[in-house]
């Protein structure tokens, strides 16, 4: 790794593709030493500019550095800060300067990095990230520049390919499913039926899509009533759910019964009290939950796993066929982006180097 | 050089329809959602072209443009575009605006291109009676309110196969919820019967006063199209009729009533005075 002289963007951290789970656990910065860790980089003379990244999927420096500081400097504190061994790091980081700098914060805002490819989430801590910076008052006129801009650019990727169309977790199919049934989830009323946990993950899903309404109902009450704890939720009883199941628009199954416990027969007396309002059966247990003949009844949908299964399997596919138009994009968009980030830099600071690869 | 006469404007209204269509259709083809404020103006651009095309129809026949085949067929198709401005800015339900297009594209180049069902222009057609004129666009009114019910019903039966088929990606994917659907069909059909049985109460007070003025046939049709759809929403408010047979009934009604149109049209009383003009 060679001495940073003149002022250099420069980008160093882990992430999903070189670092295991156990690893990312040990370098994730908490709050407290997010803080800790800001101040002491603050301290650190010759980095003029600093951003940190810091989700489940990665721990990212970007910043603009100069004067001798190389990027060992920082590798250095950052693993004597964590107690974590300097050679180990440098095994699993990845470091580099110029253009791919660009590069590389764009693949990530635009979800093209990220290990649920196309996912959103991801521009939203990229913001949080700058805008921390920003009160920390540690970006300066180059990353506001290359954050902001980035922010358009990975905006305009992501509506012109379609990396972000269709879910792709079971629980995110599911509730789109639910959408095209009820449109909007805010007065839908939701029955957790099991509590396993592909179920929960599922609840967890719908509520973060403004489902307020859930009902847990699981063989063993105590276990029901702890799940309803935890989602601000009502317990039923297990046995009362024949005669209960007309309330409910979305039954999310995830028990460990041995055979079908939604019959035909409840359901189609359930039908004849909601009659005009469809009921919408999401079946994550193996064996299944629901009885076939479920399906066949009138304004009845139901879906199981391998159905959500294959519809996530298929939106990945889409996606990932649209990686290639993406990059392109990705490339010119990094290029313009950079003649930007250098212009920024042209005048008493000096000129930016471009070269350095990831 | 083309004059500009009503027909020149309808069918110019009939082009941007028509894009709309071919917009809607190229949207689906190319699986990208379409924009719903371009389909939005395209639509509002022929309404805007229609809306002209019957003034001046109506400005020379003296009153409502409804006096033949083509004109009914037209009205038919500015009422439905003309809910669907409505309907469409308010509750944002995409791919309306394709249907809509599709049917006002329909109803307006099939009645373009029929010439016989313009051959004769009727003049003055209710004497000046601004209440029979009024029973009359109400009627028409209705139709084209069924009209739109038939749209989002057919909507309503393709996100149901969609479902029940898990054909989701493509044209499928841009379809309004169901519970929404729903609810907007239920609405349609309400206003549809209102607006049907304000003019059905209007028409009677008239035929009371002289039963011979009008054609039993076309009183005994009138009648059983508002009953049919009457039947329909006590059914559906009672719960009793819903969701997929529901909507068969609301196409099946539809397509009845336009067949409907052609006897309620044809069993017209001879007019006491001259009052029809030939077209050139």
């Amino acid at each position: 790794m060679s001495e940073i002289s003149g002022p250099t963007l420069f980008f160093l951290g882990v992430s999903h593709h070189r670092t295991p789970l156990e690893l990312r656990e040990k370098l994730a910065l908490t709050a407290n030493k997010m803080e800790q860790f800001c101040e002491k980089l603050g301290a650190l003379p010759g980095l003029r500019e600093f951003a940190v990244l810091n989700t489940c999927n990665r721990v990212e420096f970007y910043g603009v550095a100069e004067g001798g500081v190389t990027a060992e400097t920082l590798e250095n504190e950052f693993c004597a800060f964590q107690s974590f061994p300097v050679a180990e790091f440098r095994a699993i980081r990845e470091y580099a300067t110029g253009v791919p700098v660009v590069e590389h914060l764009l693949e990530v805002s635009s979800g093209l990095d990220s290990q649920m490819l196309g996912e959103t989430e991801i521009l939203g801590q990229v913001k949080t990230a700058y805008a921390d910076a920003q009160k920390r008052r540690s970006a300066g006129p180059l990353l506001n520049r290359l954050f902001q801009k980035n922010f358009q650019h990975a905006k305009y990727i992501r509506t012109n390919t379609a990396i972000t169309e269709g879910q792709i977790s079971v629980a995110n199919v599911a509730v789109d499913l639910a959408q095209k049934i009820f449109g909007k989830l805010t007065d839908t009323k939701i029955l957790l039926l099991g509590a396993g946990e592909i179920g929960e993950k599922t609840a967890k899903a719908f509520q973060s899509r403004g489902a307020a309404s859930l009902t847990v109902a699981s063989r063993h009450i105590e276990r029901a009533m702890d799940l309803a704890q935890t989602f601000d939720a009502r317990a039923l009883p297990f046995e009362h759910v024949p005669h209960h199941l007309f309330e409910y628009d979305i039954v999310v199954c995830s028990t460990a019964a041995p055979t079908a416990v939604v019959r035909a027969q409840d359901t189609s007396a359930a039908m004849k009290k909601r009659r005009a309002q469809p009921l919408f059966f999401i079946d994550l247990a193996m064996p299944r939950d629901v009885e076939p003949a479920v399906g066949a009844l009138e304004n009845v949908f139901v879906y199981n796993l391998d159905d959500l299964a294959r519809i996530a399997e298929a939106n990945r596919l889409a996606r990932e066929a649209e990686v290639e138009k993406a990059k392109v994009l990705l490339r010119d968009r990094s290029a313009a982006l950079w003649r930007q980030v250098a212009g920024a830099n042209q005048g008493p600071g000096g000129s930016m180097a471009s070269a350095g690869a990831l | 050089m083309l004059p500009f006469v009503d027909r020149t404007w309808i069918w110019f209204a009939a082009a941007f329809y028509l894009a709309g269509f071919a917009l809607g259709t190229f949207g689906a083809l190319t699986q990208k959602r379409q924009s719903r404020a371009l389909m939005y103006a395209v639509v509002a651009i022929g309404y805007v072209l229609q809306t002209i095309g019957l003034y001046i129809r109506g400005a020379a026949v003296h009153g409502c443009p409804i006096g033949n085949t083509f004109e009914i067929f037209q009205f038919t198709a500015w009422s439905a575009i003309t809910l669907y401005l409505v309907i469409g800015a308010t509750f944002r339900l995409s791919l309306l605006g394709y249907f809509t297009s599709c049917l006002a594209a329909t109803l307006t180049v099939i009645s373009l291109s029929v010439g016989k069902w313009d051959n004769v222009h009727r003049v003055d057609v209710f004497h000046g009676n601004h209440w029979i004129e009024l029973h009359a666009a109400l009627a028409l009114f209705s139709y084209g309110v069924f009209a739109l019910l038939a749209l989002t019903s057919i909507m309503y039966l393709l996100q149901v196969f969609s479902l029940k088929h898990q054909h989701l990606s493509g044209f499928f994917s841009f379809l309004p919820s169901i519970i929404e659907l729903d609810h907007i069909g239920f609405r349609l059909l309400g206003a549809g019967v209102l607006l049907m049985g304000t003019s059905v109460v209007m028409g009677s007070v008239y035929w009371i006063q002289d039963t011979a003025t009008v054609d039993s046939a076309k009183i005994l049709t009138t009648v059983a199209v508002f009953v049919a759809y009457l039947v329909t929403l006590t059914l559906r408010w009672r719960s009793v009729l819903v969701a997929k047979r529901m909507a068969w009934v609301c196409v099946w009604l539809f397509a009845a009533a336009l067949v409907s149109l052609g006897p309620v049209n044809s069993s017209r009383r001879p007019l006491p005075r001259p009052a029809t003009v030939q077209t050139p």
